[in-house]
């Protein structure tokens, strides 16, 4: 670990692996309890894999036509924001199960992106990182993009922290309170993609609902009130990031992977006490 | 050659003036014509009904009446395949602030990480300009809200903590804090404990005193008598309507029961008991 601290002091790749996981945390923490307590995590998980097409279609002009400045987070936004308003459309207006579209866009996307990714020539590093994520290749512009994503999702979040906590608790109360209901749920949607794309930077997009969802299901157990699930969220979050990273660097292990299991180590167990707990206290 | 003039489309203030006539504008709900259907099947046929000001109305009838569907048609919560309804005079997006509404406990995620007060407050939120944070006042009057329920002493406490009575008051509270006109409640008695129920017939009384009117869907036909002055019998249609005392008779619960005995026996008692009231 000591090991880690000294290599972050010397390589800029490494801080900015450091600030970029910080960073997401916060929104990470913040849309992910919206993600939790709406019960949305499978939409988070379909909007994730759909980002491989905008990825691998970003990286396709980029390689092959020149187009230097579309950058494969370009793709992944729009990709995201594509199958958030596909899938809210549908859920909202269509007569056609949501699950069914989930599953569709799931799966399309993926199809897109690999069709993209084969006939991009050269090594096929990008998919490897697309999936399964590599902080270590995030760069200073990178970094700026990331900060600018992360801004406009809390700021958002902040704003319309009211109407977003209405809308998940009681969509027909909130109805008839006068909300846009339709506007609020696609919103959150929109504010889950930008974060799965911010998370696809870290984890990679399989490993996405994992970080997206775990930390809010631990802070769940220590905490009563929405804003408290968010910040508590947001905190375990950024140690889990670092923590995976530091702990990944030593035995050079995938950061992304490291990451996750940590976080499902740390669900467990907060799972299995909080479970003995209980049973204690019922024994008397 | 026959030319034909197409006829004169009617001015829409000429349709806005003949709707209103067939409202009653002073009522605090005024339904007319109205039909509701899921999936082509009707659930609610021609219900026309007005609403008597500052009354406590009882909304009876069997399982899958329609009582639920009522309310909501009315609130333009499901889509009404005819008819119109007024608050006052005026469509529901006019009075939006003047209609409260208890919905049933079961429509809502209780395990959702909310205080009982936050819950109230969400009340408010049609009065809270957008991007602002829950003002002080609006706090205090949820609070006192929480007070009028007897469940400030829960007022921090986690709705998954509460008792289904308890979350049933918290319900109460959001719609009281709304500071409306008219309420609707559905089912709010459903699975709840004694003191609850006495705490909700307690503050049914205390609105009706302040003059506003309360409709209640009710199941339990014994109680009908003692905790409304207005009942409506509801199956698809409505059988009968009016005062508790001339419309809640045992002829009446026939032709809305259809021959369901084991309910009408009950409902008997509470007949005979109003009579000799």
């Amino acid at each position: 670990m000591l090991e880690f601290f000294e290599a972050v002091a010397r390589h800029s790749l490494l801080q900015y692996a450091l600030i970029s996981g910080l960073l997401v945390s916060v929104a990470c923490g913040v849309v992910g309890t919206y993600v939790v307590v709406r019960r949305i995590s499978y939409i988070a998980g379909g909007i994730a894999h759909s980002v491989l097409g905008g990825m691998g279609a970003a990286r396709y002009f980029q390689i092959v036509h020149g187009w230097e400045w579309l950058h494969p987070i370009y793709g992944a936004v729009l990709a995201a924001l594509l199958s958030a308003f596909i899938i809210g459309a549908v859920s909202m207006r269509s007569n056609e199960r949501e699950d069914t579209i989930i599953g569709a866009i799931w799966a399309t996307g993926m199809a897109i992106g690999v069709l993209f990714i084969a006939k991009t020539p050269g090594y096929n590093q990008d998919l490897m990182s697309y999936l399964f994520g590599n902080i270590l290749m995030v760069s200073k512009s990178d970094l700026w993009l990331i900060g600018g994503l992360d801004l406009v999702v809390i700021a958002v979040s902040v704003l319309f922290h009211n109407q977003l906590l209405a809308v998940c608790f009681d969509e027909e109360f909130s109805r008839l309170r006068g909300l846009n209901v339709e506007f609020f749920y696609l919103l959150l949607l929109c504010l889950t993609a930008l974060t799965v794309v911010l998370l696809v930077t870290v984890v990679g997009l399989i490993m996405v609902i994992a970080l997206l969802t775990l930390p809010i299901a631990v802070a769940s157990h220590f905490t009563k009130r929405l804003w408290h699930m968010m910040l508590l969220g947001s905190i375990l979050s950024a140690v889990l990031t670092t923590s995976g990273l530091a702990l990944s660097y030593g035995p050079d292990w995938p950061a992304g992977a490291t990451t996750i299991l940590l976080a499902a180590s740390l669900y467990l167990m907060v799972k299995v006490a909080s479970r003995a707990i209980k049973f204690r206290s019922a024994l008397g | 050659m026959i030319v034909r003039t197409p006829p004169k489309k009617a001015s829409s203030s000429a349709i806005a003036g003949s709707l209103q006539a067939e409202h009653d504008v002073a009522a605090p709900v005024s339904i007319h014509d109205m039909t509701v259907a899921y999936h082509r099947r009707p659930v609610l046929w021609d219900i026309d009904y007005a609403a008597p000001a500052g009354q406590l109305i009882g909304i009876v009838g069997p399982n899958g009446a329609g009582k639920s569907t009522l309310i909501k048609a009315c609130l333009d919560l499901v889509p009404r395949a005819s008819g119109s309804v007024r608050f006052f005079g005026n469509p529901y997006k006019k009075q939006r602030r003047q209609i409260g509404y208890v919905p049933q406990r079961e429509s809502v995620d209780w395990d959702f990480p909310a205080s009982a007060l936050d819950v109230v407050t969400m009340g408010r939120y049609g009065r809270i300009p957008w991007c602002v944070p829950v003002r002080r006042k609006d706090r205090a009057k949820a609070l006192h809200c929480l007070e009028q329920v007897g469940m400030a002493d829960y007022a921090t406490r986690q709705i998954s903590k509460l008792s289904g009575g308890q979350q049933q008051r918290v319900f109460l509270a959001r719609a009281l804090v709304q500071e409306a006109q008219v309420y609707f409640m559905d089912e709010p008695f459903a699975g709840v404990d004694a003191a609850t129920e006495q705490a909700i017939v307690i503050l049914l009384r205390e609105l009706k005193t302040q003059g506003k009117t309360c409709i209640v869907v009710h199941h339990d036909l014994q109680t009908v008598p003692e905790y409304f002055d207005h009942v409506v019998l509801l199956n698809m249609r409505i059988v009968a309507s009016g005062p508790t005392a001339e419309t809640f008779t045992s002829e009446n619960l026939h032709r809305t029961y259809g021959g369901r005995l084991t309910l009408l026996d009950k409902a008997a008692s509470a007949v005979a008991r109003l009579g000799t009231d």
